[in-house]
């Protein structure tokens, strides 16, 4: 029992990092209709950026988690500006291919800067860990959970209480006619692309102190959220967000309970249960499949 | 004889001769080795680009096909001492069983669900070549593949070896192209231009999209044979996502549905990290580089491309001669 609860927790926590990873590739999917596989990389910016200006400049902490956010929208902005926009209309498929270089650029550029070893980064804050029913919640996990729920509810206050958010909305259900009655429609994709990549970035701010930060830990964080967000359906954002809890605490469960080597496979045997069963996630509306 | 027969044919032999040619002209073993990597890699992108250029279905984990092919011809030639052009068969009758058993549902699916959809799987294949290390050695990799005999012809050398691979890559030419001209090509093709359209002119696209997943998993899993018995070691990482990925960016920089496009996305694509090499760590940045401006600027390919910057350059050498038709020497 005290086990079980030893890896709910682990679970959770970890669920939150793909439940924010999952909502910022989900985010913009359904803004842009983009699959960004570059996502992961901007979370390793994240967490490379604390490691330099709070652990090495020694910033204190709000500055540097802005910091990092920042550096995460301005490459995300560069990004959108020199390859998305620059190429145009093309096919998806394309798309993802110029995503897949921007992600092997990135990781290419953080290797240089960073160098090829792993950092650690201390815990958030000082407190002991608290013991609940003989299993041990480290205060990191609750600076996780609270961050990740903060962000989705004031993406969800943004979108539904806002009127640029509320226009962003617009533009994801149909662009053409969010364009005519006088929305910038480019322009809420590119401020959409800004806040994916941000989240991103705090993703990887606030996964640093669990784990390594090395210049290649992008591309397995990018696929788990995907999986993450195809469970919850893609474009929803609850749903992404659901659907990282879930697959954090069955990956927890799995590599406790059956083997530490079966918790990757976990997340892609569930990705494919959900395609085959529901295409549409779990959550989502039952119009999700768009193309 | 109509003009398009006699122009493959001339094609086909202009590709047997360049064969030759580099087989008994190229000495450097090295040079040989990467021609060699050239012709596996062209067996992957002509089979990926039968199921993304001309049906359309994008998949990202065909990289577990050529894992397959690999990893049983090692098992079966390796572990249990079988011969390995049996274990050749073996090789394709399970990548095909496989293809087939995961087809029938993710084919249904389309788009991105399609592109996951096949991602899982290939993460699920090469997961279970990392963890299953009783049978395939794990993570630290497969020893002991035996090489390949032929009777009295040994392929240790490396121009045995070349030729082995380009005979196949030719006969595999060959066989697409014949399947691309017939009843079935034209049916690959008007499903790639409208799923819907073709089910109602009576074409069974499901089965259709399952039969050449089924024949690109068997393309995939002869290079696979064939890369494991060249290197004599595999390990997971040679058949995980970024190779799957790697194939589809050959397909799609090569130019979907061309034949020689896969050639030359197979080409560019092997040669570019052995000539970056030299740039040390700024390899991976001008590879990114490089694949995002061709994409940017190139989004049909090279082949497409580079052929529209030739036909503009001579358009335009045209305008200006037309404009100064006697122009004083």
């Amino acid at each position: 029992m005290q086990e079980i609860i030893q890896y709910l927790f682990s679970g959770v926590t970890t669920g939150a990092i793909y439940a924010v990873i999952a909502v910022g590739l989900s985010m913009l999917y359904s803004s842009t209709e983009l699959i960004n596989f570059a996502h992961g990389e901007f979370v390793m910016l994240g967490a490379m950026a604390i490691v330099t200006l709070w652990v090495h400049m020694s910033l204190p902490l709000p500055v540097a988690f802005v910091g990092a956010v920042a550096v995460g929208c301005c490459m995300g902005l560069l990004f959108e500006r020199f390859a998305i926009r620059t190429a145009g209309n093309p096919q998806p498929i394309v798309l993802v291919i110029i995503t897949v270089g921007a992600s092997i650029f990135l990781r290419g550029v953080a290797m240089i800067v960073w160098g090829k070893d792993p950092f650690s980064v201390p815990s958030f804050s000082s407190h002991e860990s608290i013991e609940i029913a003989g299993a041990a919640l480290l205060p990191q996990s609750i600076w996780i959970v609270a961050a990740a729920v903060i962000l989705a509810g004031g993406i969800h206050f943004f979108f539904k209480k806002t009127l640029t958010g509320k226009a962003m909305v617009a533009c994801a259900v149909n662009k053409k006619a969010a364009w005519l009655s006088g929305i910038p429609s480019e322009r809420m994709g590119v401020l959409a692309f800004a806040m994916s990549t941000g989240s991103g970035a705090i993703a990887g701010v606030f996964i640093a102190p669990i784990t390594m930060s090395s210049y290649d830990m992008g591309t397995m964080l990018v696929l788990k959220g995907f999986c993450a967000a195809m469970i919850g359906g893609l474009g929803s954002l609850w749903g992404a967000f659901a659907g990282g809890i879930l697959l954090g605490v069955l990956e927890s469960l799995g590599a406790g309970l059956i083997s530490s080597g079966s918790k990757d496979a976990i997340a892609f045997i569930l990705l494919l249960l959900i395609l085959y069963i529901c295409p549409g996630g779990l959550f989502s509306a039952k119009e999700a499949k768009r193309f | 004889m109509d003009d398009n027969k006699k122009k493959t044919l001339v094609e086909n032999i202009a590709f047997l001769v360049m064969i030759l040619f580099c087989g008994i002209w190229i000495k450097n073993t090295y040079y040989l080795q990467i021609m060699t990597f050239i012709g596996i890699n062209t067996l992957l992108a002509l089979g990926l680009n039968m199921l993304m250029g001309y049906a359309g279905q994008v998949s990202l984990g065909h990289a577990a096909f050529y894992g397959i092919g690999a990893y049983t011809t090692a098992i079966l030639s390796g572990t249990y001492g079988m011969s390995p052009w049996l274990a050749l068969v073996c090789a394709v009758a399970c990548a095909v069983f496989i293809a087939l058993v995961v087809g029938l549902p993710t084919l249904k699916l389309s788009g991105y669900y399609l592109g996951m959809g096949t991602l899982g799987f290939g993460m699920i294949v090469n997961i279970l070549f990392r963890e299953w290390s009783t049978v395939t050695g794990g993570s630290s990799g497969f020893v002991g593949i035996p090489m390949l005999t032929a009777g009295s012809i040994s392929f240790m050398s490396g121009r045995n070896y070349f030729f082995l691979v380009w005979m196949v890559v030719l006969v595999a030419i060959l066989l697409c192209r014949r399947i691309l001209s017939s009843r079935m090509g034209r049916a690959l093709r008007s499903i790639h231009d409208g799923e819907n359209a073709s089910l109602a002119v009576g074409v069974n696209t499901h089965f259709l999209k399952l039969q050449i997943f089924m024949f690109s998993a068997a393309l995939g899993a002869i290079a696979g044979f064939l890369y494991a018995h060249f290197v004599m070691f595999i390990s997971p990482e040679s058949f995980g996502f970024m190779v799957s990925v790697k194939m589809v960016t050959m397909v799609v920089i090569g130019g979907m549905a061309s034949v020689w496009g896969a050639l030359l996305g197979a080409s560019v694509l092997t040669l570019l990290p052995e000539v970056l090499h030299g740039f040390a760590e700024y390899e991976m940045i001008i590879f990114g580089m490089i694949l995002m401006l061709v994409m940017i600027f190139m989004p049909q390919g090279l082949t497409r491309g580079l052929l529209d910057i030739y036909l503009h350059s001579r358009k335009k050498r045209g305008k200006y001669s037309a404009r100064n038709p006697s122009s004083p020497d």
